[in-house]
């Protein structure tokens, strides 16, 4: 028996497709995020939005909370760490999280080095605004990627350029020949190998999903229609005036996306949306997703 | 199966890509079915793998109870994995919920541990691979359910009739021959 094999951690990424993980702060949100049928939570102190509006240093959040969420949901439970911070790394791993967000949520530990994935248990998830910066923390042992979109804006934006940019990065390296990938992978910034990968398959090793200022199921089946296999849904949820019909609605339009008749039932009667942020109000160190390289 | 007919692959959410890939490589036509109606155009169903409790949510919402139900009943070859296990179970632990029965199994869910008992082996005396994710485990098997692999000595594949049903993955990875046995097609296509 091989336990927590790379192909185990990407297993988990790969039945996660198609489904909401949902940002929860308490043992309540994630009973309704799993009521309304999240495939798994990530547990937090502060969800993205109330870190921009209260500021100071943003952190792992307390075990004891993110025991009580463990305890209280039957799927997987996630959690953050910041950036190169390998020993709330460490502690996640000992709590037996079932993955690990280095996050740019939270404030960097480390402006140099993202943590070195491979020496855990938990399989990690890490953020990304292009294929050099995807490459790099596969590289670095990462069993999942996600956009970084900009989190806590309920604005889609982001998200959308991350996962175009990606997308058209993917397809322009299928068109190159063999010759031009060792000068590709040197301009990406990116291992060899997975410049290789990606070449040849016309994908990435691991399954791509999408977050960062999804609010609404319409903004959810977006990013299903521009190659994300599944979402995470920060902010959009519990700063909604109704979180578990929101929830449910974000749910079905995941599965749904293709289906705009469909859409307009989910998306009745659903309550207000988070009030959302324009990017241009935002100045250069508010734009989380600039953290990290 | 009627040999003409595509395979259907549940795609409401969890492991569906994969299925369908090795499906594919089989030379199998495949369709991902979300919706009732997609069930009168195949010839056998793979239940993937995901979350359990966010399979029961859509399902019930979308009215496909009914429709799974009648087309698990036709004799139809269907295959069943990790998540789609346990909702084909008759009974279902850890905690308690709702499935279809369609196996006399009780199932145990999450009983490997959280994802980082998480593990890769081989099947009792062969060398099938075996990917097992959060997985469940079966705890009794009922008499008319005959056990297809075992591994350390315990069920992680079982038939009924024209149900199988599996705790881990075969759909991750290269090996096709459980798709193969099942639903046909070529493994060299």
């Amino acid at each position: 028996m091989d336990k927590s094999t790379y192909k185990a951690k990407v297993g988990l990424a790969e039945m996660l497709k198609g489904g909401v993980i949902m940002d929860v702060m308490n043992v309540e949100e994630a009973r309704i995020a799993e009521d309304a049928g999240a495939t798994a939570v990530m547990a937090l102190e502060r969800i993205p939005a109330l870190i921009r509006r209260d500021g100071g240093v943003a952190r792992a959040s307390d075990p004891e909370m993110i025991q009580a969420i463990q305890k209280a949901v039957s799927i997987p439970v996630m959690a953050k760490v910041r950036i190169g911070h390998f020993v709330e790394a460490r502690i996640l791993e000992a709590m037996e999280v079932d993955f690990i967000d280095e996050s740019e949520v939270l404030t960097p530990a480390d402006e140099d080095f993202h943590i070195d994935k491979w020496g855990y248990k938990v399989p990690f998830v890490c953020g990304c605004t292009n294929l050099g910066e995807a490459l790099r923390r596969i590289g670095e042992g990462a069993a999942m990627l996600r956009t970084k979109g900009e989190a806590g804006t309920g604005n889609i934006v982001e998200a959308v350029r991350h996962l175009r940019t990606l997308r058209d990065s993917i397809r322009r390296l299928g068109t190159l020949g063999r010759e031009q990938l060792m000068t590709e992978a040197k301009h990406l910034g990116a291992p060899f190998d997975e410049v290789l990968y990606v070449a040849e398959h016309g994908r990435l090793r691991v399954p791509n999903f999408a977050a960062g200022g999804i609010a609404t199921p319409a903004d959810a089946a977006l990013c299903m229609a521009l190659g994300a296999q599944a979402v995470f849904v920060g902010s959009g949820i519990f700063m909604s005036n109704e979180p578990l019909k929101r929830a449910k609605a974000v749910v079905q339009a995941t599965t749904y996306w293709e289906d705009a008749k469909k859409l307009v039932e989910i998306s009745t009667g659903i309550g207000e949306p988070m009030k959302g942020i324009e990017m241009e109000k935002l100045s250069e160190d508010q734009r989380l997703s600039k953290r990290g390289w | 199966m009627t040999k003409s007919k595509p395979v259907g692959v549940l795609a409401l959410q969890g492991g569906y890509a994969a299925h369908e890939s090795s499906l594919r490589r089989l030379g199998l036509d495949v369709i991902l079915v979300r919706y009732a109606a997609d069930l009168d155009t195949i010839g056998g169903l793979v239940f993937p793998g995901g979350e359990s409790t966010t399979h029961l949510k859509i399902i019930s919402r979308e009215g496909l109870r009914g429709p799974l139900d009648r087309f698990a009943r036709s004799g139809a070859p269907i295959l069943t994995t990790c998540a789609g296990t346990i909702l084909a179970a008759r009974t279902v632990s850890d905690p308690e919920q709702d499935s279809f029965g369609w196996l006399d199994i009780d199932v145990s869910r999450n009983a490997w541990g959280r994802q980082v008992h998480s593990f890769e082996a081989f099947a009792d005396g062969t060398d099938i691979p075996l990917t097992f994710i959060r997985a469940p485990r079966i705890t009794r098997v009922g008499p008319d359910v005959s056990t297809l692999l075992t591994f350390e000595g315990e069920p992680i594949m079982v038939q009924q009739g024209a149900i199988t049903a599996a705790t881990f993955h075969p759909e991750l990875g290269s090996d096709i021959r459980i798709h193969q046995q099942l639903f046909g097609g070529d493994i060299d296509a």
